[in-house]
């Protein structure tokens, strides 16, 4: 199986994917002057000014935090009201569960720019808005979802043998489900985690609609930069440029899981 | 698996119910709300009917939207789903190369959607981004800004870009759990590489391809922010898509009733052909 030409897809691909970011990366070490004075494969004067300009004004390193601080929240109750939800759907039959799976699907399927309206009335009417949990709770309509339908995958691939085994032994439900059922599914959890953190990382259109100043994401900022300085590409290709290492960290953390995990559990 | 009958596993779902049903249930009841009634602020409502749909689905600008945004798609999936089969397929499938090849083929799918849009616009300006430069210097005429086929190739390679990479790491996953014996069976009776691609690999990969391209589908119908960003929906109308074309009317014209009308229509276009897929590859399962 071993063909040495098998090897030029792959590489190819990978080239494919890397030269934009390398455009933006070597954009990033530029200085305006040099940006816009023409096309250079290099940075000529290597310059990090326009990295030191995010790390010392509030306005930009703020914006990485509140990203962060509201996927995290939203990441954790995701994965927390998802995995009795999944566990239910895997092990038991009750009142309308195929409708509620399907139901639970089609959010998944709604286009935020549908819910962007309205979710701005929601939250400014119970006052979270410009709030990191109300972000947070807006991802929950696509991340929930999703959660469950991978937690799902995962938890009917556990034969039923375990539960009734740990039920024989004596042990409590959640004690089983805490000490026993978490563990073996936690593969399932790392994968779950990690979609949720990249859907709510990535989306802009819910997160912007629903802050202004406080909670405002590092997207967001980024936008209303290129909109109001005119023309300062480096430094949005700096700011661009950082919004790659949190995922990076991600990937770099779930990379064992990802071969298997991203089969969803029942291949 | 036989699962057991328990009304009481309800109790388990109810956190879950409860928050995805605030963030669901209520913003689609204000878009109903909107739907059928005429408003001038204050609250006050008028009750209209089904005029704003009448409306929505006799304009020609919202056949346009559709049109524009049901070609942009088929162009996606049709070029994302074999490639991202044919470099799962040519994927080193053991050794520390694995892990290398994952984790940069990933990266795309998590730099956020705003970013994506401003590096392909900053790749693809002619004169100083590295894209256009290269295929203005061979001597292509190219300018997304003001040409719509450019416009058009850009949008789509951009989105080929950004998720291909998830149809092969879904892919890569269905492949590596086919069993070694299976591929030295294959070996053994003289089978082709498209005999085992066909009768091995496929139908391992099938259940993963079918999230791919539901995924695939679900998100590029929904697209928004990465041709905002790089085209504002230009030249002209060219590139303005479904979602682009309603944040316009919503809250670029301020127009409600038709914009929450052509949200109805819009949710339910998506329902109806993911369910329809669903449905379709769920019976094929089953045979």
């Amino acid at each position: 199986m071993t063909h040495p030409r098998k090897w030029l897809v792959p590489s190819l691909y990978i080239v494919f994917l890397m030269l934009p970011i390398y455009g933006l990366l070597a954009m990033s070490f530029k200085t305006t002057n040099e940006i816009l004075g023409g096309f250079s494969f290099f940075p000529q004067e290597f310059t990090l000014e326009n990295y030191k300009v995010i790390f010392t004004d509030p306005t930009w390193y703020n914006g990485y935090i509140n990203s962060i601080i509201y996927v995290v929240i939203n990441t954790v109750i995701s994965v927390s009201v998802a995995l009795p939800a999944a566990y239910a759907f895997s092990r038991y039959r009750f009142l309308g569960d195929k409708h509620l799976f399907f139901w639970l699907l089609t959010n998944r399927m709604a286009p935020p720019a549908v819910f962007a309206l309205p979710f701005f009335q929601l939250y400014s009417a119970i006052g979270l808005f410009d709030t990191h949990i109300a972000v947070a709770l807006a991802h929950c309509l696509f991340n929930i979802p999703l959660a469950v339908w991978i937690l799902e995958g995962f938890m009917s691939g556990v034969p039923k043998e375990l539960d009734e085994t740990a039920y024989l032994d004596g042990y409590p439900f959640w004690r089983f489900f805490i000490r026993i059922f978490i563990p073996t599914i936690a593969a399932g959890i790392g994968v779950a985690a990690f979609f949720c953190f990249m859907y709510s990382w990535v989306e802009l259109l819910l997160a912007k609609t629903l802050t202004s100043v406080d909670a405002k994401p590092i997207a967001a900022t980024m936008t209303r930069t290129a909109s109001s300085s005119g023309y300062e590409l480096g430094l949005l290709a700096a700011a661009g440029s950082l919004t790659i290492i949190p995922g990076a960290i991600v990937i770099y953390f779930v990379r064992n899981y990802i071969a298997k995990g991203f089969a969803l559990g029942r291949v | 698996m036989n699962k057991t009958t328990n009304p009481r596993a309800w109790w388990f779902v109810v956190p879950m119910l409860a928050l995805v049903a605030f963030n669901a249930f209520i913003p689609l009841m204000t878009v109903v709300n909107y739907a059928f009634q005429e408003t001038f602020g204050d609250n006050v409502f008028f009750w209209e009917g089904v005029t704003w749909f009448e409306q929505v689905l006799r304009s020609d600008r919202f056949h346009a939207a559709l049109g524009r945004q049901l070609l942009f798609t088929g162009m996606i999936i049709a070029i994302e789903v074999p490639l991202g089969i044919a470099v799962a397929l040519a994927m080193p499938r053991k050794g520390p190369w694995v892990s290398v090849c994952l984790v940069l083929m990933a990266l795309p799918l998590l730099i956020p959607w705003n970013v994506v849009g401003a590096m392909w616009n900053i790749f693809a300006l002619p004169d100083i981004g590295l894209l256009g430069h290269a295929l203005n210097s061979m001597g292509f005429d190219y300018n997304f800004t003001r040409q719509p086929v450019s416009a058009w190739m850009t949008t789509v390679v951009m989105d080929v870009w950004h998720w291909t990479s998830l149809i092969v790491l879904l892919c890569y996953a269905g492949l590596s759990s086919i069993p070694d014996a299976y591929y030295q069976a294959a070996h053994i009776d003289g089978a082709s590489r498209w005999a085992v691609f066909r009768y091995i690999q496929l139908p391992k990969m099938k259940r993963v391809l079918t999230i791919a391209i539901l995924l695939r589908f679900m998100d590029s119908f929904m697209i928004y922010t990465e041709p905002f960003v790089l085209t504002g929906g230009g030249p002209g109308n060219t590139t303005t898509f479904l979602s682009i074309d309603l944040v316009k009317i919503a809250l670029g014209q301020f127009d409600l009733g038709p914009a929450a009308a052509m949200s109805l229509i819009y949710f339910l276009v998506v329902l109806l052909i993911c369910w329809a897929f669903y449905t379709l590859m769920m019976r094929g399962e089953d045979q």
